[in-house]
Formats: structure tokens, C-alpha cells, sequence
């Protein structure tokens, strides 16, 4: 074996991922904890990484409090509706009443905000949306989590966590490797913060060839925000509830801002409203959820898919209308420019100006994120003047594991936070870590040096596959002896898109069909032993792939688990297909365990706090 | 849509490769200049494209959807703080946009601990950094006791 320098970092507080949320935790556990040592990892650089990296274009989350626009207990209210009923209350109301201070310290840095020229407030999209000129959003807040972190390390992969060896469920750091040095990291920590990335390429893209990076969500999004938690226990929560977004076709440019500020509506193929006509049908399925307003996401998409199925399809966006006002036409354009720059790239090679032609739009392939219209993730203890006694353990934000937090797509629950409710939990996170450090009092946790070592040949283990069997074929990408990362993932994205409710399947699946998933998936779990990689960004995209993996089973289980058809329009139970108040007004709750690999599935009861 | 590097502008500074969020962008040894080695791991973010000095890299629309002859040029000036965009579509009409990218100056931001230290009542409360006066309300809001209900509805 290949010998590898191993780096040691001690810290109290170790924030993993140098997005939004880690961002956010990083300042403000700064601010509380002045003398402590604060560690920022990011897999790529904090510059330009996470789902911002891009830029964008709205701030989603934004109460404008200060003119009374929105109170947190509409924000509750708007969440709980559009995920069917089913969020932490406790944790939506929590980011929406400190979201405000947070969006204000972004302006006061220097975010270009828009404002509306008559009445001087911030410029409104939609009730929970204001505008902004937001190419160098990631930037500026990873300039002030520069300032605040002790240390950022940007390029460490970081694997697996490290648990202490004293106390079993205590964390005590995590290990990573440098993608440009090959280094082994080992970072000793007393609390660990995971804001990590959600999950994109776990299920099979529209986009063929090349065009498989343009997915809706980051391609670097690959689902450590799952893995991480889980391979050392933590309970995760509603997995099953993927996201599936309505965008316009391949570029999966984004639609809030043609809905809401520009006015725009959809129409069938023929010309024709289609939405009202699938209402009463929706109804059948999940009774008067239908009725809501606005409408759930989900069951948008539900209506889009039955008018393609019935064959009167493309949908498409009328912006021939609103895009004769020269101003309009430029906040759609600059709209893409600043956040999904390749729709404006798909538009210009296909001569498509929204001007004189309405664009289509098309439905994704399906996402596991815990930040937008959707809430996968971990089980966190709540706030503590708020949170019911049955979700409350210990400090706000802590897993199920001691000493474990999280924020942004790590936690479950909390719908429709976005950038800015994702820094915000960010930095909720880095308060309570504080906390949780201090009443340490010098009990500090221990790794166990054995667990190291081990983890240190578990993560190098591609390259000396990839090194020892590559001498057996004459050249090219077959082997009998190892699979590379993009095979390993092709088959995963296939099989979740064929068993597990792809687009593919129109996003369907069942029981038989999961059972199949989970076998498959199980082979693919022992066949990623033989994983190679021929270099260090290969074993990068090796670890990716395991964490795909993991959080792909973890869907898969908690898919099965719930038997009813809750999202109609993110994915269906075929065997189930309708919502089932009764039996599944909750959230669902898995639990793996390490040693034999296996899964525990729970329920656990929907605390309504807000009216 | 997948970033190339010309061949004549790329020096092999290395900018690209350093801030590439997807890791794509590496050096190659035989000619010292940038290339994508990972054209199916592009979200053509443009981070790439926007720290090149030299404005060696591109973007050609991903071969499986966009037809050729468009090009999606862009240009960040941070001592300006704007960004320039000029889009080309395949018939060859133009549109120009320019947005602004920042309003204070780089570097500007203030470290956390640079605030008055909290005290021990504020760490026991819930209020963060700056609250409540970066509210722009009086207080933090908080649910009353009468209004928080316990139980599954």
C-alpha cells in the first residue's frame, strides 16, 4: 500500500460542508463561542460551492416582518400545506422567526437586493420570495464564514464520522481525504456539525450522454448529508418524501419567477388551462388537500403528469405575453443568468426567445433534499421553548447522535427553508453546538485509534484495487475485478429510476417493486468492495458514490414503509394510491445499524403547534 | 453545458481548477493548460468561466439537446462589481444584460468577533448573533404558551 501522510486537526467545533448551512453555522458559532476553535471542511472550495455556487436569483425564504408582510406562523402554515400536512412545526417556525435578521446581515455584506420603487421595501416575487442580483451570493457569505472560521479546508472528502470510544453514541470527528495531496485527514472534534449536500444523481436524468451533469440540483450534491448521519446511526426522517420539480425543458431553468413576479401561466399543447380539469380527479386520491391554497407542489406536478399521460402534452409556459414588457423580458433572462445559466444556453442554440415562442416545460427526475419543497433528513431535537416534549432530547438541531448537529439538507422536517432558512438553521446549529461545548466542561471525546487505521485503509482501498487488477486487462474501462464509480452509479440511477419511482416509470412503484430495488441495491452495496479508482478525483467520485448509495437504500426503505400515496406528483404507491390520514398522519423514522447492516423503521406523531 | 479551454489563451494558471466546485477542471500534463475531463459532471455553473483571466474558457451546449452556434459569454468585474452577459443565439441574435454583483467593497465583511462579546443571559435565550436588532422588529418572536398545542392532530 501506497503510503499516505496522515494530518491530524483538533477543534472543538467541526463544520462539514461550506455551503449555506455550513456557512451560517461557521459565523455564527464565531460569534458565540469566541475563543473556541472552529473548523470548516468543504469538499470543494467555500468560494463556489454547495447549491449556490451558481448564484441566485431569489431569496425564497424572507417574512418581512418589519413591515408586517408575514408572520413565522404563516410561513408554518405555507410549509405544512405544501407537503400535505406532514412537517416539524417546531423547526419551520424556528428558522422563519430568526430568517429576517439573517437576509438583513446579507444586505448589510453586500447583497444586491431588489426593492420595489414605490413602496421602498424589498422587492416581492411572491408572498415568501424577494428578489436579488445574486450572481456573488456564495461569495459574500463564504467571505464572512472566512473571517469567522479558526480554519476552512477546502478540497477534503470528507467519508465517514468518527464516534467516541468511551461513550458509543457520542461523535468525536469525522476523516476525509485531500483530493489534490492524497493526505488522510483526521479531524478530532468535540461537536461536529453536518451541512453536507443533498442529493442529486440517485435517480436516472432525463439529460443523456453529456447532458447528464445539467441535472436540476448540483451534480456535487451527492447525498452526504445522509450517509454521513446514517453510517453511525442517526435517525433519519421522511426519505421518502423525493422531490420532483416542473422546469423548463433541459435546462431545468427555474419557473418561480415567470409564476409569480412575471405572470406567466401553463397551457396544454392545444392552447388549453389544464389544472382546474384534473381537480376532482386529485380529490379521489387525497381528498380535500386539493383545496388548499396555494396548491401543494406536488399536486401541480400530479395534474402536469395526467394531462402528458393523456397525450396533450408538451405543457407549456406562455411568456409571449409578458415578455413584450422590456423590463419583464429582462428579469426572465437574468433570472437563468443568475442561477441556471444553461437554460439561457439551451434557449440560444435552440432559437427559443420566450418573446415569440412559449417555451416547454418538463418534469425531473426526482431529488432527495431536505431545503426546498420537500423535507428528507435527519430526526433533530427542536427548539426549546417551542418544540413538544417528544421532540426535544437535548440541544436544538442534535441528532440522535451526542454531539451530532446539522443543518440545511441534513435536517429532516423543515420544508421550504432554501438559502436563506439554511443558513439560518446554519447558524441555530452553531448556537447550540456552542452550547453543547461548553457544558463539556473537558469531557472530551475520544476516537479510537484502531478505528482510524481501519478507516484509513477502508477509504484508500479503490486506488489499491484500481492498482493491483488494472495489469489484468490490456486497457479501456472492462474489468472482471473492479467496477469504476460511473458504472457503480449508472446502475444505481437505473434502478432507482425502474423500481423506486423514476421518471421512467412516471414515477410509480410498489411492493414487489421496492422489495426487487432492495435486493439490487444490496448487490450493489457488495459489489462497491470492488469499486476502482485510478486517481484521486476518481475515489472522490468512489465516495460519492457510496454515499449515493446509502441514502438510496434509506429512500428505498422508508418507500416501502409508508403504504399510502402521500405526494401524488412526486411519486405514487401503486399498490397504495391514495393519502391515508388515518393511518399515516405521521412521519416515518429509520435507524441503521452498522454492524448487521440492517434497517428499524418507526413512526412518530405530527405535533401540530400553529392553528 | 460542458466548459472547453482554448487552446492559444490558456496559460495553466490554474484558477479554474481551483475553484471548480465539481472538480472537473485539471491541468493537462502533457500540454500545461486547463481542460474539462469531466464533461457529464458539468452544471455549467460558469464559476470557471468567470475566474479565468485570461477568458480561455468556454461553454459549448451539451451535445444530447442544444444544436451548435450559440454562445453565452460573461464578464465578472469585481472592481466594477457587474457582470456582463451577451447571449448569441444559433441565428445569430443577440441580447445584452449587465447586473450588479455586490455593493460593498471585497473584504469588507466583519468577522463575528468583532461584535460586543454576548453575555451569559443572551446565550441561554433564543436569540442569535445581532437579534434582536437585526430584526428590524422590537423582539424575537415567540409562540405564547396558550397558543402552543401539544398533540397529534
Amino acid at each position: 500500500m501506497r503510503r499516505r501522510k496522515t494530518v491530524f486537526v483538533d477543534s472543538d467545533i467541526l463544520v462539514i460542508g461550506g455551503g449555506m448551512g455550513g456557512c451560517g453555522a461557521t459565523y455564527e458559532s464565531r460569534y458565540w463561542g469566541r475563543d473556541l476553535k472552529i473548523v470548516c471542511v468543504e469538499k470543494a472550495n467555500i468560494e463556489r460551492s454547495g447549491a449556490v455556487a451558481q448564484g441566485l436569483y431569489a431569496i425564497n425564504c424572507y417574512m418581512g416582518m418589519q413591515w408586517n408582510e408575514n408572520q413565522p406562523e404563516d410561513h408554518v402554515r405555507y410549509a405544512r400545506n405544501d407537503l400535505m400536512g406532514l412537517v416539524r412545526e417546531d423547526l419551520g417556525y424556528d428558522i422563519a422567526r430568526h430568517v429576517d435578521a439573517t437576509v438583513h446581515k446579507f444586505e448589510e455584506w453586500g447583497l444586491p437586493m431588489m426593492r420595489d420603487p414605490k413602496t421602498g421595501r424589498y422587492q416581492r416575487e411572491g408572498k415568501w420570495q424577494i428578489m436579488i442580483h445574486g450572481e456573488s451570493y456564495k461569495p459574500i457569505v463564504a467571505e464572512a464564514a472566512r473571517k469567522a472560521a479558526t480554519e476552512v479546508y477546502n478540497r477534503i472528502m470528507v467519508t465517514h464520522l468518527l464516534m467516541d470510544k468511551a461513550r458509543p453514541n457520542r461523535v468525536a470527528g469525522a476523516v476525509g481525504f485531500n483530493v489534490r495531496t492524497g493526505d488522510f485527514y483526521v479531524f478530532r472534534a468535540k461537536a461536529v456539525i453536518v451541512a453536507a449536500g443533498g442529493a442529486s444523481h440517485i435517480y436516472k436524468p432525463r439529460a443523456v450522454g453529456e447532458g447528464m451533469g445539467r441535472t436540476w440540483y448540483a451534480p456535487w450534491s451527492s447525498a452526504s448529508a445522509y450517509a454521513l448521519p446514517i453510517l453511525v446511526g442517526a435517525k433519519m426522517t421522511q426519505m421518502e418524501n423525493r422531490i420532483v420539480l416542473t422546469r423548463f425543458k433541459d435546462g431545468y431553468g427555474p419557473v418561480g419567477a415567470y409564476f409569480l413576479h412575471l405572470k406567466t401561466y401553463t397551457e396544454n399543447a392545444y392552447g388549453e388551462e389544464y389544472e382546474s380539469k384534473w381537480q376532482d380527479h386529485t380529490r379521489q386520491l387525497v381528498g380535500d388537500y386539493v383545496d388548499h391554497h396555494p396548491v401543494p407542489t406536488c399536486l401541480r406536478n400530479h395534474a402536469f403528469l395526467e394531462e402528458v399521460k393523456a397525450g396533450r402534452g408538451p405543457i407549456r409556459m406562455v411568456t409571449k405575453e409578458a415578455f413584450q414588457d422590456p423590463h419583464k423580458e429582462t428579469v426572465g433572462w437574468e433570472n437563468f443568468l443568475g442561477m441556471t445559466i444553461g437554460q439561457a444556453v439551451v434557449w440560444a442554440s435552440q432559437n427559443i426567445d420566450p418573446k415569440h415562442i412559449n417555451p416547454e416545460l418538463t418534469t425531473s427526475e426526482p431529488y432527495v433534499m431536505g431545503s426546498h419543497a420537500t423535507c428528507s433528513g435527519a430526526w433533530a431535537s427542536g427548539p426549546e421553548d417551542c418544540a413538544p416534549s417528544e421532540y426535544q432530547w437535548g440541544y436544538n438541531r442534535m441528532m440522535t447522535v451526542e454531539g451530532l448537529f446539522g443543518a440545511g439538507d441534513t435536517i429532516g422536517g423543515s420544508a421550504h427553508k432554501f438559502s436563506s432558512g439554511s443558513f439560518t438553521e446554519g447558524r441555530i446549529a452553531g448556537k447550540a453546538a456552542v452550547k453543547y461545548v461548553n457544558d463539556l466542561k473537558g469531557q472530551q471525546p475520544q476516537a479510537s485509534e484502531a478505528e482510524i487505521a481501519d478507516l484509513k485503509k477502508t477509504v484508500y482501498r479503490p486506488m489499491e484495487h484500481y492498482e493491483v487488477y488494472r495489469n489484468e486487462i490490456v486497457a479501456g474501462t472492462v474489468s472482471p475485478s473492479y467496477l469504476l464509480p460511473i458504472h457503480g452509479l449508472q446502475r444505481l440511477e437505473k434502478l432507482m429510476d425502474e423500481y423506486v419511482g423514476g421518471i421512467s416509470a412516471h414515477y410509480m412503484t410498489n411492493e414487489p417493486l421496492l422489495t426487487r430495488a432492495l435486493e439490487l441495491l444490496g448487490m450493489l452495496k457488495e459489489d462497491l468492495a470492488h469499486l476502482g479508482a485510478e486517481d484521486l478525483h476518481q475515489l472522490q467520485r468512489a465516495w460519492e458514490l457510496q454515499h449515493r448509495v446509502l441514502a438510496s437504500e434509506c429512500v428505498t426503505q422508508h418507500t416501502l414503509f409508508r403504504k399510502e400515496t402521500r405526494w401524488p406528483g412526486y411519486y405514487y404507491r401503486g399498490d397504495h394510491p391514495k393519502l391515508d390520514d388515518k393511518d399515516w398522519h405521521c412521519f416515518t423514522l429509520s435507524r441503521y445499524d452498522r454492524e448487521s447492516g440492517k434497517w428499524g423503521m418507526e413512526k412518530a406523531p405530527v405535533h401540530h403547534i400553529v392553528d | 453545458m460542458p466548459t472547453f479551454v482554448y487552446m492559444t489563451r490558456c496559460d495553466g494558471c490554474g484558477q479554474c481548477v481551483d475553484i471548480c466546485p465539481s472538480d472537473i477542471m485539471h491541468i493537462d500534463k502533457t500540454y500545461r493548460r486547463a481542460l474539462n475531463i469531466e464533461p457529464n459532471f458539468c452544471w455549467e455553473c460558469y464559476s470557471c468561466v468567470k475566474a479565468c483571466p485570461q477568458h480561455a474558457i468556454d461553454v459549448r451546449g451539451y451535445a444530447d439537446f442544444a444544436p451548435l452556434g450559440h454562445s453565452v459569454r460573461v464578464l465578472r468585474e469585481e472592481e466594477k462589481a457587474t457582470i456582463s452577459w451577451k447571449i448569441k443565439f444559433r441565428d445569430g441574435r443577440e441580447k445584452n444584460f449587465v447586473s450588479p454583483i455586490r455593493t460593498t467593497p471585497w473584504g469588507s465583511i466583519k468577522s463575528p468577533s468583532d461584535y460586543a462579546a454576548p453575555t451569559a443571559d443572551a446565550m441561554k435565550s433564543q436569540e442569535l448573533a445581532h437579534e434582536p436588532e437585526s430584526l428590524n422588529i422590537a423582539a424575537l418572536p415567540a409562540l405564547k404558551p396558550g397558543q402552543l398545542k401539544q398533540g397529534v392532530v
